[in-house]
This record gives structure tokens, C-alpha cells and sequence, in this order.
């Protein structure tokens, strides 16, 4: 009441105020400004202890009954006729049979729905993002912005959003709109971002009533700060090395052992107990941030990224809370066959696949809420919802996912629900608020009243019998409350008319060739009829009646729409979710493969006529006359069984390769970074090759740790890392460490002295470090020390990337210098000029069978390299540092025997025993011997003849490539699409949206690649 | 930072590049028999145990070795051994540029957009140290093409073993190549821009422009041609079919442009390069008489969702269609790969192609599409006596292994910066 009477007087004094400041329109503006600031300040919540000098001090203590509605208290909780108390923007009292207190106001709500107000809890409502740091510098910036807080601009937990905020009435209409009553904002800007805010959406209130929780949780994110243009992290494994390192870091401050003040740490460690919410951008980063906080105890709660079905075991197995957006992509438009072609399989099955995401999520247990996040606007957010629903999400979930389990999430039992004591957010609406042809009446946030429709206004839609001037029309009236709208016809034939229904009265404008009519009336009974008085061209006045019709056909229609409904089709997922993909994973298999030449890569050579048994994932006999129960036979005559090939310099199936914005990325591993949607692992495959180190890049002397893979095509990342991997690290010399080719290089080293200087440096500080950690003082934990240190201590190998002969031998120098070897020097190209230097140290040569002339330091790479390094003594593998080339190693190998002349056997072994030695996986794999991983390749030929091809690859006694399979599954992806590009034509010709064409992007990594993919 | 540059270039030109290539073979003085040879003819066709004898640069015999003639100058016992016309390199840049990562070194692509008038044959190092490297392997002779721009300029074909270009020539300034645009761009991702490849909306405009320039340039040759204008006058060949126009185009859609706008602007001397697609107009290509340059083989398939043999089984798929087909070397490191040629050839054999077919794609096929086939390309009395004998199966890296090699008759050497390095270093070890 109180209210309506302050909005009357605000009408009264503003018109008057415009009127009397008419030609001054800036004294307007600022007084108009002045009065609204004015009217918020005594608005119904103004602070009780604040001075009044408006008037006399009033207090509001209205309760507000609401009475026979159905009410969903919790999701589980509903209550039919119910009736629902509220007081001081609190719920007093819900139930059935409550005695409405005295003075109370009371509304009917016969009919009705009332649900809880949803819960967003990932938004910037309110918070601008930062614009981007202008630098215009080209030289990289090494150090922090900032002073006085962490060493990386990128770590912000000590961002206080509650400074920048400022509510935002227009989102927050639209946000009401589509029922949402409180929002947990926060500026998502930085990895480590700080606390989030709590907000009740409710422009009746100032901050002090509807900032809710000021610190409400703590976001953390993979992306960098737009606010600093500091280098480090340049790549997924740095962020989250970054954010290992600070994590220790706090932990050693929160000790007291920092001499200095550090705002950015001290806020982290006060920040710890919140709710942590990490922002991921695809699957696989979900897992990667779940992956970092389970290292250090830290559940996060994830803001996934819609795609979460493409592999739900692995999103179950994280048990972290989701936050999901429903963000569904538009079908391409597929009707030019050319641009169609174009478009990726994988991308094409996201449209069908996505809409299933919250069915799948919710039907494997996974416990999630939902955000508006990244839609473009709002209001799509319910047509999406009840797309999801469609594809089978159950409604009751949908439920709890907006409101218990978003408020359960950041531990606060006042939202989310209608029980006693809780906020008084709540929604109006017509029914089953995931219905299409459901209106939201009201929302009501902290028991103020946000009208969205005006339930005041009647629903009139139907099909009437419009009497008039002895005429019979029909009218159809459809549409929503303010905005129902009509259309007339006599027969099949339109007539021009013009309907308005604007405080109950109906009025109607017929056009019939210029001969007007006008119809003014009311309904007059429960909703069936309508009449009134039709005025005609000529004044007439006469009686005019409509009358609604009933449907008779509606049965039919409803079965016909259910069958559009069952009609939905969600392709399977394979794995990984893209062509080639496998649809159930392959099983290992007893297989016994007779009468085969088999290359044993031992000393027992090349095998003629044998027979090969694999058995539970291993290698279980080599003979004659081998028989085995229920193997799966497999006729070798005339063709060639090899060990699985073993790449030692790969850069595939990783989502990152260079971490190059510090000298040292010692910190860094490419486990991290593990991306098995790779089709070049299926490619590697079906050259042959099973496993492969995938290494960092060259960008700095000191490069990241290697991920060694099993080529499990269709795995997990984590489960194609092998178990107890060796560990490895890159390190690189010579021109990419020194930034030959940035012109505006100025990290450290710059010449090939520097770099030896570096090393000499790091191995001096990494032995002082571990003096101090066995001392048993504290010290501070750093896991670039820590892997610096296993270097030390011979617990880790170095692969190093290397060129020229000086480098080569002053790095052997630097590690006998600090008691330890080298493991290996991939590239090598100059290793056959200290091939003896090399044997002397014991390092092994992983070198390219052939490359040369693309930059200056490869002008004496030979390709007789590897032979003169293996006639030296040296170990020799050959490599591919090329996704394209690491799918015919068996290629390269034989070039060896072109150049240099190396033996039959020694050449195949520069591809599988040799690397597999070089990994420190050659107890497992490499080579033909009973007792080692079933990993073999069946050639139809010799393997090292440019004639040869794979038939079938075997990795742990699975069949990952067969030629004959690998047929069927073109057939497959050939069809898959041509049943998409129908689905999408038709989803064209029903007016939806679609989008244009677009091939994914295809980046190809080598040790020189800097940049990072987004994903 | 400059002065380091300039210091780097200094020691390059004195003593990075002070190690000069291999000499030079003098011209044919006596006679070359060839016998027991398996000889490879280029053609297709196969003479086991044959006989092969050249004087004076060129072939006079061919044969079986049971044949009863007397033998010219110097025999050579090959029996097991094989014999095959000289490897020739289409769409190469073999000698324009030395080293990649080094811009002083790289003569490959002039600004401009419209380079007709630029010839690549004065910018061809014959000295370069990675020319000398594809002799070991068979390669002989390459069409050395610039790149770049729209047009990218005029090529000529050199054989791989002279003192300068001008004796290297054996077809000067054969063809004009240009680059036809592709109808999808991406966006720069180092830019921010999303990479992902989109419809280009300026791909009638871009084609707009080269119709317009011929159109142009034809009614400038057409005229009186009061004022020179050199890069139209570069173009008359393309016009009265003296010259080929090489047309580096990817995808349907654009081949088909690419064609029909070649024709209506009454340039009829056609080759597509690269060709991406081709497969699904190869009707308009055989009609037309219009041969393809393959791409390499060993690259990755276009589209994720293409089969893992996508660019291996590309040439048979042409080949079986009545397409003329042969290979060039366009693409990442093409230069020092270029000495790969005889394995990419053996790989299209492996994924379908039968091995002298294959063959055919980097011998006389090649000289047909580069107009050369009257005096070289295939083993066949009256060419040039442009061969090789090789221990093995050329077209297999173990079998690659070249005893003799010729270049119209004058036995070359073998030897390269590379074989020297070797011996050196593995001579260090052995003394040890």
C-alpha cells in the first residue's frame, strides 16, 4: 500500500517537475536525478537506524498471504492449495491449513503455481569486465603489474568485486523475467579471480538489502587477466602450474616465512574455506581443473561447458559439482552441398548430441546446477530448458538444479527454497513453469513484487464464433496476457482487423473493404462468451456475441504431436566423440597369428614362418604349431609382424606444446595437457605406431615434462599416460632457446654462453634447494626446483633438443659437471660429429632420418647421421617431430639403410626397440618377446618397403586399427552425415536458425609452435 | 641486434657457403652401354636384361641385352641392378631458396600480386647445396617455379647438374602460375580471430580482378601497344598456347572456375596444380585435356573426418579416370624433400597405383605436362640420355641406392656436401 502511495506522489511531483523545467532539459535531467536518488533513500527499505528528515519515521510490517496455490516448497516438497505467509521479505509461515493472521493482504492464487526464484551461480551481473591492458611494447613482459601482491598479474584472489559492482535494473528486468531471484556475481577476469558476491535480483531494494553474501564463493579460471599483459602462463599446462605453485605458496606464507607482504596470497588463504567454482571451456578442462584441486584437497565446483556427455564416466569420477549452461548451438545450414562438406562430423553431432547433455548428466548421478551463462540473451534460456526436457531431462531435477542444489552448492539454506525463515523469492506463474505455453506472472524477491505478466488479465485465447452484423466470423485469439492478439476470417478468407484487450474491455476493428465496423465488449462468463455493442459505418449500434468453440480434433492432434515428440533421434556417442571414434571400446582378445615373418627387434632377428600368441594384453608365446583355446586365428603367410612403433619426438594429441614465456617451464608437464579427441592418433595408428613421447616444445632451454603415451584410441587422457611412466623433460639449445628468429627478443639467454650459463645456474640452485629441503628447515615447496632436483638425482631423464656440436658437448659437460647424464638428444643433427663424445657419456641419439635446410644451424645435418652415430656406439632412434611423418616411421627407418648403409634389422630397431630403450619403456614394449605388452603391427609386406601397409594394429591385445574395419567405418561417418544433413535441412525448412559452414581449425605442431589452442 | 645479423650473413657468405658444389660433368665424350639392367622406360613398360646405349648426350639404343651388336664405349655391367630416365621435379624451388628460416637466402615469392614478367630462372643458384642433394636420389631435372601473389611469375625447367642457369635451362620460361583463390578463408587466429574456415564472402570479387586482368591484358596485345607494359606482354603465351598457364587451385568449386574462366578468356593451355577435390570434376578435366600436379602425398588429409590414405590413393582415383597425372613438390619444406620424390611416387604404388605407373608420375607423365616429353622423360632412342642406374628399386627408399647417374650423357657426380661430411666423419672414427 505504502508503496503504491510513494509511486502516485513520485508521478505528481515528476510530471511537475517537467513541466516546470521544460527549458532548462540539463536542470531536468540533474534534479530528476536528484529526486529518483532521493525516492530510493526512503524507499520501503530504508536502513532503520538511518535519520529520517522526510517525514515521520513509518515502519513496513505487511504480511502477504497467498492463498490456494500449488506451491513447490523444495522440488520434493509440494503443496496443493496451499498457502504461503510472508513478512519483512521473509517466508513466515507455508503450509495448508494456516490461519491467515489478521490485516494480513491476501491473494488468491486459485490456479496457480508458486516456485521457488531461481539461483545463478555464474554471472557478472552487474560487473563490468576489465578492458584489455594496452602495451604497446612488442617486447614480452616478463614481470608483475602489480606490487605488493603474488609474482603473477594472472593471480587475483584478492579482487573484491563489491567496489565495481553497480546493479544493473535493465539485466536484472530480463533476468526476472525468466525467473531468476538471486545471482552470484563476480569479475571473471584472471585465473585466480576472487570472492564471488551474492545478489537478490531486486530493484526495489538498495545494496544494503540485496547483497546477500559478500563473499559468497571464490572463481578461478584457466584464462589470463585482461588487466596485465604479463607473459607467464602463455598455455593450459602453465595456468595450471601457476596455480599449483600458488597453492604452495600459500601454504608457506600462511607459515609466516615470507619477509615480505603479499595481498594476493593473504587473500587466498582467507578465501579458502569458500565454495571454490572453476570456469572450464570444454570437457577435457573440466577434468584438468579437477584434476589440480584434487592434488591439493580442493573439491572445485566446475563450470562445465554443455559437453559433458561426450565422456560421462570421466565427469562422473570427478564427484565435483557442476554448473551446466544450456547454450545449444544452431544447426548448420547444410544447403550448399559444398560449404556442407566442409564441416566436421564432430561438429555436426554437437547439434544433435547437446540437447541430451542434462538428461545424461542427470541420469548418471551427476549433481549440477544450471547458469545462464553464455547465452546471448536471457530469454532463451526457458526454450533451451525445455529443449533439454524434451530430450529427456527430468523436470523435478530441472527444478533442483535451479534452486536447492545452487544454494546447497554455496552452503545457503535461505534461497532456493520456501521454507520458513527463507528469502520470500518466489515465482507466480500460470502452471508447470518448464511448459511452453506456460506464463510467468510475478517474481517476487525478497518479498517485493516483480510483475512480469499481469495476472490481472484474463486468458482469452481460443477459437470463437464471432456474431456481428448478421455475419458469422471466426476468431482466433492467441498470445500472452498484455499481448494477446487476433485474427478474423470469414471462411478461408482474412479480414483486416485490429484487436486490442486492455482492462477487460475487448475491442475490435473489422476492415472489410473500407466498411468499418467496430466491436467494443466484455467477456461475460466464465471465458465462453463474449458480447458487447458493435458500432457500424453508419452509427449504427447494434448486439454483437462470440462464443468459444470447442475443439474437437484436439486428441488427434495431441498423438500427432507426440509423434513428433518420440521422433527426437540423439546419436550415439563414440569415443573419442568424433569420425573414427569407436562406439563400444575394444576388448583385449586372445589372438594367435600363424605363419607370420616376425621382426623380432632382438637378438633373435627376423623369424620366418612363426606363429605369435597374444593373451591377456601381453605377448604370451612365440613358436611353431602354436594353438591356443577360443584366440581369434589370424593367417600370417606372406606378411610381417613387427613390434608396435615407438616414436620418441611427437607432438600429437596434446592441447598445448610450449610454455615459452619463461627461460625455465621445468614446472610444466604435458600429462596435463593430454587430448585424446585427437584423430591423429587414430592416423598414427594406422602407420603402425603405439606409443609415443609427446614433448614440450623448444621455446625456452629449460622446457616442460613429456606426457609417454599408449596411442589408446579412444581412451582418456589419463589412461593413455602409461602406468608408472618413466619421467621425462625437454630441454633445447641452439637457435628457438635464444629467440634467433624474434626480432625483438630480450629474455635471457640470448647466445648459445647464456644458455650454458642458465643450465649452470638452475642445477646450482635445484642442489642448494634440496640441501636445504633434507636439512629438515622449512622451505619454500617449488616444483620447478622439485623436477630439477629428480634431474639431479638421475629420477628423471632429459630429452634434449639439440643441433650443433659445441651445444651437444657442453651440455654433456654441464651434467657430468653435476654427476648425472644426459638421457637423449633428439633432432641430434650434428651428433655424428661427437658420436664418440656421445657413446662416452652413454647419451642416446633420436634423430630425423632426413631433414635439413630450414634454418641456419641444420646446414651440416646429414642424413648418414644416424649411422655414423650407431656405428659410433650410440643408441639411434629415428623420429618424427610430425604428425604426418609419425605415421610412417617404417619409411623412415629404411631411409637409414639409403643413407649410411645400416643393416636390415639395425634400421627397424631405430623405430621400436631403440626409442623404446631411449623411454625407459623397453621392459614393456619395443621389441617381440614373450612377457611383453601385446603391441604388434601386421604388415602385408616388409615393413621398411615403401609398398607396405598396416593391416592391423595392436595395442595391449586390442585392435585399434584394421584395415578392413577402418573400410566400414568411412561407410559409417559417409552416412552418419548424410542422416545430419537431412535432420539439419529440416530443421532449415521449420525456420530455425542455422549457422554458416565452418571447418574447424587444423594446427599442426611442431617444436616451434609457441601458441597454444584455445582448448 | 642488426649488427648480429649482418655479422650471421657475413660468415654465411664466406664460410657456410665457401664450400662450392660438386664440379660440373663435362659433356659426352665417348659412349655409354648399359647392360643386364632392369630398365624402367617411363612409359609403363619394363625390358628385363636390357641394353641401353647413348653417345653424344643422346640414347641410340634400346633393347634387349640378348641383342647382337657391338657395344659403344665404355660398358657397365648392371646386371640386377636397375636403369631409369632421370626423376623430374614439377612445381619445385629447388635453388630460389638456400636455407628456410634464413630471408636472405630466399628468392622465392616478389611483392606484387599480378607477377607474370617474374622469371625464376635468373634467381636459380645451380650451386646450391640442396640441388647437389637430389642427384643421389634420381631427381635430374625440376620445373623451377616462383610463389606467391596471385600470379606468382613464369617458371622454366632445369636439368640438375651446371655450372649457371643459363646452362641449366633446358625449357625456359615453359609456364605462368598463378595461385587461384580459395572461396573459404579463416580467420587470424594470432590475431584473435577465429580460425575456423568460413565461406569467403570477396571470392567473386577476387575472381572479378583476374578476369579483369586478362581481359585486360588481351586487349593491350590485341592493340597497338604504344607504351610497354611488361607484365601483359609476358602474358602472349598463354593467349596463342605458346605457354601453360599452371593453375594452383584447390577445391571443386574452384577448379571448375578456374577452368571455365581460363577457356572464356581464351587461355586453353591448362594444368591444375594441387587439385584438392579434382576427383569430382574429373569429367570436365578429361574433356578438356586438362592434366593434374599432385601435391605430396606425405601430408595430412584436409578434413579431420577424410581417411587416413585420403592423399595416397588420390592419384589412382585420377589415373582410373583418364587423367593425366604427375607430381610436384609444393608445401612445408619442400625444397630439401624434393629429393623424396622417387617415395612419394612409391607411396601413391603402395596405396594402388602398379609401380611403373607410379613411375610414370615423376617421369614421362611430368614431361608431357611440362612439354618436355620430346627429349626426355622416358628411355627411348633420340632423348636425351637423361638416366640413372640404381642398385635397387628406385621407388623404395632401401632400393634407392644410385651407382651412375647421367644428365644428357655426361656422367655427374654423386658426391654432395653431404656424402662429403660423411666421409669425413665416419673416416674420424674409424682412425680412432
Amino acid at each position: 500500500m505504502l508503496k503504491e502511495l510513494l509511486l502516485t506522489i513520485y508521478k505528481l511531483v515528476l510530471v511537475r517537475f517537467i513541466v516546470t523545467n521544460l527549458n532548462n532539459p540539463y536542470q531536468l535531467m540533474r534534479k530528476l536525478l536528484l529526486f529518483s536518488f532521493f525516492l530510493l533513500t526512503i524507499s520501503l527499505h530504508s536502513q532503520d537506524y538511518f535519520p529520517t528528515d522526510s517525514g515521520v519515521k513509518t515502519t513496513e510490517n505487511t504480511i502477504i498471504a497467498f492463498t490456494n496455490a500449488t506451491i513447490y516448497v523444495t522440488p520434493e516438497k509440494v503443496l496443493k492449495k496451499g498457502t504461503l505467509l510472508i513478512r519483512d521479505g521473509k517466508v513466515m509461515q507455508v503450509g495448508k491449513n494456516i490461519n491467515i493472521p489478521k490485516g494480513a493482504k491476501i491473494v488468491d492464487l486459485l490456479g496457480k503455481t508458486v516456485y521457488p526464484s531461481f539461483i545463478d551461480l555464474y554471472s557478472d551481473f552487474g560487473i563490468k569486465k576489465p578492458k584489455s591492458a594496452i602495451r604497446r611494447s612488442r617486447i614480452a613482459q616478463y614481470n608483475a603489474s602489480r606490487e605488493g601482491y603474488y609474482w603473477n598479474d594472472h593471480i587475483r584472489p584478492d579482487v573484491n568485486p563489491i567496489k565495481d559492482f553497480s546493479f544493473d535494473t535493465k539485466k536484472a528486468k530480463e533476468l526476472l523475467n525468466a525467473g531468476f531471484g538471486v545471482v552470484n556475481t563476480h569479475m571473471q577476469d584472471g585465473i585466480i579471480r576472487g570472492n564471488g558476491l551474492l545478489i537478490a535480483l531486486n530493484p526495489n531494494a538498495s545494496n544494503a538489502y540485496r547483497v546477500l553474501d559478500t563473499k559468497s564463493a571464490q572463481y578461478l579460471s584457466f584464462s589470463k587477466s585482461a588487466l596485465s599483459k604479463q607473459a607467464y602462463p602463455s598455455s593450459r599446462m602453465g595456468a595450471m602450474a601457476l596455480i599449483r605453485q600458488t597453492y604452495n605458496d600459500a601454504t608457506w606464507y600462511a607459515g609466516g616465512n615470507m619477509k615480505n607482504t603479499d595481498l594476493a596470497l593473504e587473500a587466498l588463504n582467507e578465501n579458502k574455506n569458500l565454495t571454490q567454482i572453476f570456469e572450464t571451456g570444454n570437457l577435457l578442462d573440466a577434468l584438468r581443473a579437477d584434476k589440480v584441486g584434487d592434488e591439493f584437497g580442493i573439491q572445485y565446483t566446475i563450470v562445465g561447458s554443455g559437453d559433458e556427455f561426450e565422456r560421462i564416466n570421466d565427469i562422473k569420477s570427478t564427484n565435483a559439482n557442476f554448473i551446466i549452461p544450456i547454450n545449444f548451438s544452431k544447426a548448420f545450414d547444410v544447403s550448399n552441398p559444398l560449404l556442407a562438406q566442409q564441416i566436421s562430423l564432430r561438429d555436426m553431432r554437437k547439434w544433435n548430441q547437446e540437447p541430451s547433455n542434462l538428461k545424461v548428466l542427470s541420469e548418471n548421478g551427476v549433481n549440477f546446477a544450471l547458469t545462464a551463462r553464455s547465452l546471448k540473451s536471457v530469454k532463451t534460456f526457458h526454450t533451451n530448458l525445455q529443449k533439454a526436457i524434451k530430450y529427456g531431462f527430468n523436470k523435478k531435477k530441472a527444478l533442483a538444479s535451479l534452486t536447492t542444489i545452487p544454494a546447497n552448492i554455496i552452503g545457503n539454506t535461505t534461497i532456493g527454497n520456501l521454507n520458513v525463515g527463507s528469502y520470500a523469492n518466489f515465482i507466480v506463474t500460470s502452471g508447470d513453469v518448464f511448459d511452453s505455453k506456460t506464463t510467468i506472472y510475478e517474481n517476487w524477491v525478497q518479498g517485493a513484487k516483480n510483475v512480469v505478466n499481469d495476472m490481472t488479465i484474463k486468458d482469452i485465447t481460443g477459437n470463437y464464433m464471432l456474431y456481428v452484423n448478421t455475419q458469422n466470423y471466426d476468431l482466433t485469439i492467441t498470445g500472452k496476457g498484455s499481448k494477446q492478439t487476433a485474427t478474423v476470417k470469414i471462411g478461408d478468407k482474412k479480414v483486416n482487423a485490429k484487436f486490442s484487450f486492455i482492462n477487460e474491455w475487448i475491442s475490435i476493428t473489422l476492415n472489410e473493404d473500407s466498411v468499418y465496423t467496430r466491436i467494443l465488449g466484455k467477456v461475460i462468463n466464465a471465458s465462453n462468451v463474449m458480447e458487447g455493442t458493435a458500432y457500424d459505418t453508419q452509427g449504427n449500434e447494434t448486439m454483437w456475441s462470440a462464443s468459444k468453440k470447442v475443439k474437437k480434433n484436439i486428441k488427434k492432434k495431441d498423438s500427432k504431436k507426440k509423434k513428433e515428440e518420440e521422433a527426437i533421434v540423439v546419436l550415439p556417442v563414440s569415443y573419442p566423440n568424433i569420425g573414427f571414434g569407436n562406439y563400444t571400446m575394444p576388448k583385449t582378445e586372445t589372438i594367435l597369428i600363424k605363419n607370420v615373418t616376425v621382426w623380432t627387434s632382438e637378438a633373435a632377428g627376423i623369424l620366418n614362418n612363426t606363429d605369435v600368441l597374444l593373451k591377456d594384453g601381453k605377448i604370451a608365446a612365440i613358436g611353431n604349431n602354436l594353438k591356443a583355446r577360443r584366440a581369434i586365428e589370424i593367417d600370417g603367410t606372406g606378411k610381417h609382424l613387427t613390434a608396435g612403433i615407438v616414436d620418441e619426438h611427437s607432438h600429437i594429441a596434446a592441447s598445448a606444446i610450449n610454455e615459452g614465456a619463461q627461460n625455465s617451464s621445468a614446472e610444466v608437464t604435458i600429462e596435463d595437457v593430454v587430448d585424446p579427441n585427437d584423430i591423429n592418433i587414430y592416423r598414427n595408428l594406422s602407420g603402425g605406431t603405439t606409443s609415443a613421447q609427446i614433448l614440450h616444445g623448444s621455446a625456452n632451454p629449460i622446457g616442460g615434462r613429456s606426457a609417454i603415451i599408449k596411442l589408446k584410441w579412444g581412451e582418456n587422457a589419463a589412461n593413455m599416460i602409461y602406468d608408472d611412466s618413466p619421467k621425462f623433460i625437454k630441454f633445447a639449445l641452439g637457435e628457438n632457446v635464444k629467440q634467433s628468429r624474434s626480432p625483438n627478443g630480450t629474455r635471457f639467454p640470448q647466445t648459445r654462453m647464456g644458455v650454458e650459463q642458465m643450465f649452470v645456474d638452475y642445477f646450482t640452485r635445484a642442489q642448494e634447494y634440496e640441501v636445504l629441503k633434507k636439512s629438515g628447515k622449512p622451505y619454500r615447496k617449488d616444483d620447478e626446483m622439485e623436477t630439477l632436483v629428480e634431474i639431479l638425482n638421475g629420477e628423471r631423464f632429459i630429452s634434449c633438443h639439440s643441433y650443433v656440436q659445441s651445444e651437444i658437448n657442453m651440455l654433456m659437460k654441464v651434467a657430468e659437471r653435476f654427476n648425472f647424464r644426459i638421457n637423449t638428444f633428439t633432432h641430434i643433427l650434428e651428433g655424428y660429429k661427437v658420436a664418440d663424445k656421445m657413446a662416452k657419456h652413454g647419451v642416446g641419439g633420436s634423430t630425423f632420418s632426413d631433414w635439413w635446410a630450414y634454418k641456419y644451424e641444420v646446414n651440416d645435418a646429414i642424413p648418414f647421421n644416424a649411422a655414423i652415430m650407431h656405428n659410433a656406439g650410440v643408441t639411434v632412434a629415428i623420429n618424427s617431430d610430425d604428425r604426418e611423418m609419425s605415421r610412417r616411421l617404417n619409411q623412415e627407418a629404411a631411409k637409414t639403410m639409403k643413407y649410411g648403409g645400416m643393416s636390415e634389422l639395425e634400421a627397424w630397431k631405430t623405430v621400436t626397440i631403440n626409442p623404446a630403450k631411449l623411454l625407459h619403456i623397453d621392459n614393456k614394449v619395443g621389441s617381440i618377446k614373450e612377457g611383453k605388452d601385446a603391441d604388434v603391427v601386421l604388415w602385408n609386406q616388409h615393413p621398411m618397403s615403401i609398398y607396405a601397409k598396416v593391416e592391423k594394429t595392436i595395442v595391449d591385445g586390442k585392435v585399434l586399427f584394421d584395415i578392413a574395419e577402418d573400410l566400414k567405418k568411412r561407410t559409417a561417418i559417409k552416412e552418419e552425415k548424410s542422416q545430419l544433413i537431412t535432420m539439419m535441412l529440416k530443421e532449415k525448412m521449420k525456420g530455425s536458425k542455422t549457422k554458416t559452414p565452418m571447418k574447424r581449425e587444423d594446427r599442426n605442431f611442431h617444436c616451434d609452435t609457441l601458441e597454444a589452442l584455445k582448448n | 641486434m642488426m649488427k648480429k645479423i649482418i655479422y650471421g650473413l657475413l660468415f654465411f657468405f664466406l664460410v657456410g657457403n665457401s664450400i662450392a658444389q660438386q664440379t660440373p660433368a663435362k659433356a659426352q665424350i665417348t659412349g655409354f652401354s648399359i647392360e643386364g639392367a632392369t630398365a624402367h622406360i617411363g612409359d609403363g613398360t619394363v625390358i628385363k636384361n636390357s641394353l641401353i646405349m647413348f653417345a653424344n648426350g643422346t640414347i641410340n639404343f634400346i633393347g634387349s641385352a640378348m641383342t647382337k651388336i657391338a657395344r659403344q664405349g665404355t660398358v657397365i655391367n648392371a646386371k640386377g641392378k636397375h636403369v631409369y630416365p632421370g626423376f623430374i621435379a614439377a612445381n619445385a624451388t629447388l635453388g630460389l631458396v638456400e636455407i628456410d628460416a634464413v630471408k636472405a637466402t630466399d628468392d622465392q615469392d616478389e611483392i606484387g600480386i599480378m607477377n607474370p614478367h617474374i622469371r625464376s630462372l635468373i634467381a636459380y643458384n645451380a650451386e646450391s647445396k640442396v640441388v647437389e642433394s637430389m642427384r643421389p636420389n634420381g631427381v635430374l631435372m625440376a620445373q623451377i617455379t616462383p610463389r606467391g601473389g596471385t600470379i606468382s611469375g613464369t617458371s622454366s625447367i632445369v636439368q640438375l647438374d651446371a655450372w649457371n642457369w643459363e646452362d641449366a635451362s633446358i625449357h625456359a620460361d615453359d609456364a605462368i602460375h598463378m595461385n587461384w583463390p580459395s572461396s573459404f578463408i579463416s580467420g587470424k587466429w594470432w590475431l584473435g580471430e577465429d580460425p575456423a574456415l568460413k565461406p569467403d564472402a570477396k571470392y567473386a570479387d577476387k575472381i572479378g580482378t583476374i578476369k579483369t586482368y586478362f581481359m585486360n591484358a588481351k586487349n593491350y596485345l590485341e592493340g597497338t601497344q604504344t607504351k610497354t607494359h611488361l607484365p601483359y606482354q609476358s602474358t602472349a603465351g598463354l593467349f596463342n598456347g605458346s605457354k601453360k598457364l599452371f593453375l594452383h587451385v584447390n577445391g571443386q568449386k574452384e577448379i571448375t572456375d578456374a577452368i571455365t574462366i581460363s577457356k572464356e578468356l581464351g587461355i586453353n593451355n591448362l594444368v591444375i596444380v594441387n587439385g584438392a577435390h579434382a576427383d569430382k570434376v574429373v569429367s570436365l578435366l578429361v574433356k578438356n585435356n586438362i592434366p593434374v600436379v599432385l601435391d605430396r602425398p606425405h601430408r595430412n588429409p584436409n578434413n579431420e573426418d577424410d581417411s587416413y590414405d585420403a592423399t595416397y590413393t588420390i592419384a589412382k582415383t585420377l589415373i582410373d579416370k583418364g587423367v593425366l597425372v604427375s607430381l610436384g613438390m609444393e608445401g612445408q619444406m619442400e625444397r630439401m624433400n624434393t629429393r623424396n620424390l622417387p617415395f612419394y611416387a612409391g607411396t601413391f604404388a603402395a596405396f594402388g597405383l602398379d609401380k611403373e605407373v607410379a613411375l610414370q608420375l615423376i617421369t614421362l607423365n611430368t614431361a608431357k605436362v611440362l612439354g618436355i616429353d620430346a627429349f626426355t622423360g622416358s628411355l627411348a632412342v633420340g632423348k636425351d640420355a637423361t638416366l640413372f642406374i640404381s642398385q635397387g628399386d628406385a621407388l623404395e627408399m632401401r632400393g634407392n641406392i644410385l651407382t651412375d647417374a647421367f644428365i644428357q650423357g655426361r656422367k655427374i657426380s654423386l658426391e654432395t656436401h653431404q656424402t662429403k661430411l660423411w666421409r669425413r666423419y665416419s673416416d674420424k672414427y674409424k682412425t680412432k
